[in-house]
């Protein structure tokens, strides 16, 4: 065979595969069915350690379901079944030996909708630690303290630590929620559409706060914003009715896609 | 905390001033060759044009993947104007190696007994380019603005040493064929004033918003908006 | 005088529907609200008549149909009692049986049906037939044989007392705490449960530490409205553990005890003389009415206090 130059732009063909640096999150046929009703269909996908990957596609497609399977959040509904595998540092997630609690300490996550907890903001970042453990005062604070520096809140409530989280604004909570996962140093942060509930300005603040955070985390995070995602993720999946349509480096994603459904939904025209 | 989109638009300002540095020495380098008659240099010159040209690949990569992250207002014009100001550079690295060109012929060749004033046109022009770039760096509309009429002093001097260029073939027709690669020098130094005068307009878009090329057409056309 | 402004918004038409609602729903209220205050008005008038310091620190003789002499004290002790333990019985069974209900037991599978039917069905029943299953499980059943496997036979336990009848009580009011709590239950974000979780908290700690706090206002509803309807009645103690007469205050579980409810009912059916003990009467009723709103408003401060610490810190 003759050499061929590669175009400057990669193109990869079809097919989600593209391995990021170094694999970590291995997901390899993955199946789940709420009852009957698949709701992912065979997903394989390696995602990288320390790079930020965003799940992206229109309602519905599964990508949050898929987020989920990666802490085993949906153990806590009834109805799901799954099939496949979830490897995190080569480790099944899903095999019998696996505790769920000590999962769940390495793969943190933020929701949504901010959800603090009704107790100080000291306690809210400081709830993860008392739960595995940390009694030690001086050890809680210099931890709750690092997690709200990291989570670029710290200026802005150290004067007011012990008064109630609820009393920040939407986009503090939703960074007092991020302190709150970092907090107990997970390797993983997956995120479910966290800036989505919040004006333009706190969108920026954690866009960039993720950004920051993926020095030291592996992020995974679900969007219903292109720009966002091609804002923040190295990596991007695109997910269409339980399937990866395609997987690859975002820029590739977002300028020259190899699937035309993804052209179609990234460019607007979907449906 | 540093804002990550900032940094992304930061690296495309000095990628364009690496490029823009690159085609002042292009410039730069083939007037010396012309002048000198430096046949080794003008090799040089048309070689490194393919850097140039790279150049212009990198910052429109850097600009598109910039493009697909949203950027509104200053920013946006900013990347749009960085794509313009790209391609204009790289057309001033073309015309460089045009008058490399006629340097490695004219250099080959007995020299043309005639006084032009190649040096000054070159010198306005690369000034132009300069300051352009200059303004473009620290977004300075009033510089850019007042550079603009400058590329009406180049013109004239083209004009002249067409003039004189003219003269001088129909007096000795055997320097016709040198004379006209003297032409073709005058009229890229010309074209490289041109494209400074474009790169002016462009930072006065991304600085002000507003559009003041063809202010003929914009009349004319006087669209809503 | 310039209406014209206003009057582009109002209905052209008299509607006459419109006026008809609002004034019978207008006219139902001001019916109770009348009802109410015709009650109340009778009651403290006539009552204050008998009231005094003496009458509500005094434990009365035998014949207590003397307004000189009578009081009500053992009535007030005996009736705070019961309720007292009843509720210390009554909120961790009926909190413990919501938490299973709401976040353990499979929603909709048909056990949990069943229960939450008992549950409703439990509330519909008459509180006399409760007085009766108070002496036949816990007097007869459980009290007889405390006293066989304890205290060799003799009567301690297998008779009317204190415990029998808060625990009568209880067994009464607990589907009011268990609907309460579960609705405090069900209002908590789930978003919260999920963050905990998500933190690696087992079910166990969310509930601990982030559900059962939330819910506390909720679950002190419950018990508030399970202390008013207890203070009041008088059938589920009927045979459980009030006394006609004691000499003494109740000191133990196992002793009788005067009520006010009962009093009420003792002064009004077995009075030698109806007219001279109207005063006692309306007084006792007075006391029972003052009681009452006491243990609620006890409740309710402690409520609000909950509610003001969860908002403001913590």
């Amino acid at each position: 065979m003759t050499e061929i130059s590669l175009p400057r732009i990669a193109v990869a063909d079809a097919g989600p595969k593209a391995a990021p640096s170094a694999p970590f999150i291995e997901i390899e046929s993955l199946s789940l069915f709420y009852g009957a009703s698949k709701a992912l269909k065979n997903i394989s996908v390696t995602l990288g350690e320390k790079v930020v990957t965003a799940f992206i596609g229109p309602s519905g497609c599964g990508k949050s379901t898929l987020l989920r399977c990666l802490n085993r959040m949906n153990d806590l509904i009834d109805s799901v079944r799954i099939d496949g595998a979830v490897k995190i540092g080569g480790h099944d997630i899903y095999g019998p030996d696996v505790d769920v609690i000590e999962l769940r300490k390495r793969v943190g996550m933020v929701f949504q909708k901010s959800n603090p907890f009704p107790k100080s903001i000291y306690e809210n970042v400081a709830y993860g630690l008392r739960l595995h453990g940390v009694k030690n005062k001086s050890e809680l604070a210099a931890a709750v303290e690092k997690s709200l520096q990291q989570s670029a809140l710290w200026d802005e409530v150290k004067d007011r630590l012990h008064s109630s989280a609820l009393g920040l604004s939407g986009g503090q909570q939703q960074r007092l929620c991020i302190a709150r996962a970092i907090a107990i140093r997970p390797e993983i942060i997956l995120m479910d559409e966290p800036a989505s509930a919040l004006d333009p300005l706190a969108t920026a603040r954690i866009e960039e706060l993720i950004l920051e955070l993926k020095k030291d985390f592996t992020i995974v995070i679900v969007t219903h914003n292109m720009q966002q995602a091609a804002r923040i993720s190295d990596f991007t999946a695109f997910f269409y009715i339980g399937e990866l349509i395609e997987f690859d480096h975002t820029a590739k994603i977002f300028t020259n896609p190899a699937k035309k459904q993804t052209e179609d939904y990234v460019t607007g025209r979907f449906g | 905390m540093e804002n990550h989109f900032e940094m992304g638009l930061d690296a495309l300002r000095q990628k364009i001033l690496l490029m823009a540095s690159r085609a002042e020495t292009a410039v730069n380098e083939s007037v010396q060759a012309l002048v000198q008659r430096d046949y080794d240099l003008a090799l040089r010159v048309r070689e490194d044009d393919n850097l140039i040209d790279q150049f212009e690949v990198e910052i429109d990569e850097m600009a598109i993947v910039l493009l697909t992250k949203a950027p509104l207002a200053s920013n946006l014009r900013l990347v749009t104007v960085a794509m313009k100001v790209s391609q204009n550079l790289e057309r001033i690295g073309d015309e460089a190696t045009k008058i490399a060109k006629r340097a490695r012929d004219l250099a080959q060749e007995p020299p043309v007994k005639i006084n032009l004033d190649v040096n000054r046109m070159a010198g306005l022009s690369l000034a132009m380019v300069k300051e352009a770039l200059d303004a473009f760096v620290h977004r300075d509309s009033a510089a850019a603005r007042a550079l603009i009429p400058r590329d009406k002093e180049v013109d004239a001097l083209n004009k002249e040493i067409h003039q004189q260029l003219a003269q001088h073939m129909m007096a000795n027709p055997d320097t016709i064929a040198r004379c006209l690669h003297w032409i073709v020098a005058s009229k890229s130094l010309e074209r490289i004033a041109d494209h400074a005068k474009n790169i002016a307009e462009e930072v006065v878009f991304l600085c002000e918003a507003q559009d003041i090329r063809h202010p003929a057409a914009k009349a004319a056309g006087s669209a809503p908006g | 005088m310039n209406k014209i402004q206003g009057r582009h918004f109002r209905a052209e038409k008299f509607d006459f529907w419109s006026f008809f609602f609002s004034g019978l729903t207008g006219l139902a209220t001001l019916l109770i609200l009348g009802i109410l205050a015709t009650i109340l008005i009778n009651i403290i008038a006539n009552g204050c008549q008998g009231f005094s310091w003496h009458f509500v620190s005094t434990i009365p003789k035998k014949d207590f149909f003397d307004i000189k002499t009578t009081g009500v004290l053992p009535m007030i002790v005996g009736t705070t009692f019961r309720v007292l333990v009843m509720t210390i019985f009554v909120i961790p069974v009926g909190v413990i049986t919501a938490i299973y209900l709401t976040e353990y037991a499979p929603s909709n599978s048909f056990i949990t049906r069943i229960i939450r039917a008992a549950v409703n069905n439990l509330a519909g029943v008459p509180s006399i037939v409760f007085g009766l299953f108070g002496l036949g499980f816990f007097i007869n059943f459980i009290g007889k044989n405390l006293d066989v496997l304890l205290h060799n036979s003799s009567a301690v336990w297998g008779q009317p007392a204190l415990i029998w009848a808060s625990l009568t009580l209880a067994v009464m009011t607990v589907p009011v705490v268990i609907v309460a709590t579960e609705e405090s239950l069900k209002a908590i974000p789930p978003g919260l449960r999920e963050a905990s979780l998500a933190l690696g908290a087992t079910k166990l700690e969310t509930i601990l530490k982030i559900v059962l706090p939330q819910a506390l206002p909720g679950i002190m509803t419950g018990g508030i409205l399970a202390v008013s309807r207890a203070a009041g009645e008088v059938a589920p103690i009927l045979f459980t553990g009030v006394a006609y007469y004691m000499a003494s205050l109740p000191t133990h579980l196992s002793d009788q005890f005067m009520d006010l409810g009962y009093h009420v009912f003792v002064l009004s059916t077995q009075s030698p003389n109806i007219e001279q003990t109207r005063p006692i009467l309306y007084a006792t009723v007075l006391v029972l009415l003052v009681l009452t709103f006491a243990l609620n408003i006890v409740a309710i401060i402690i409520r609000s206090n909950i509610r003001r610490k969860m908002r403001s810190l913590h």
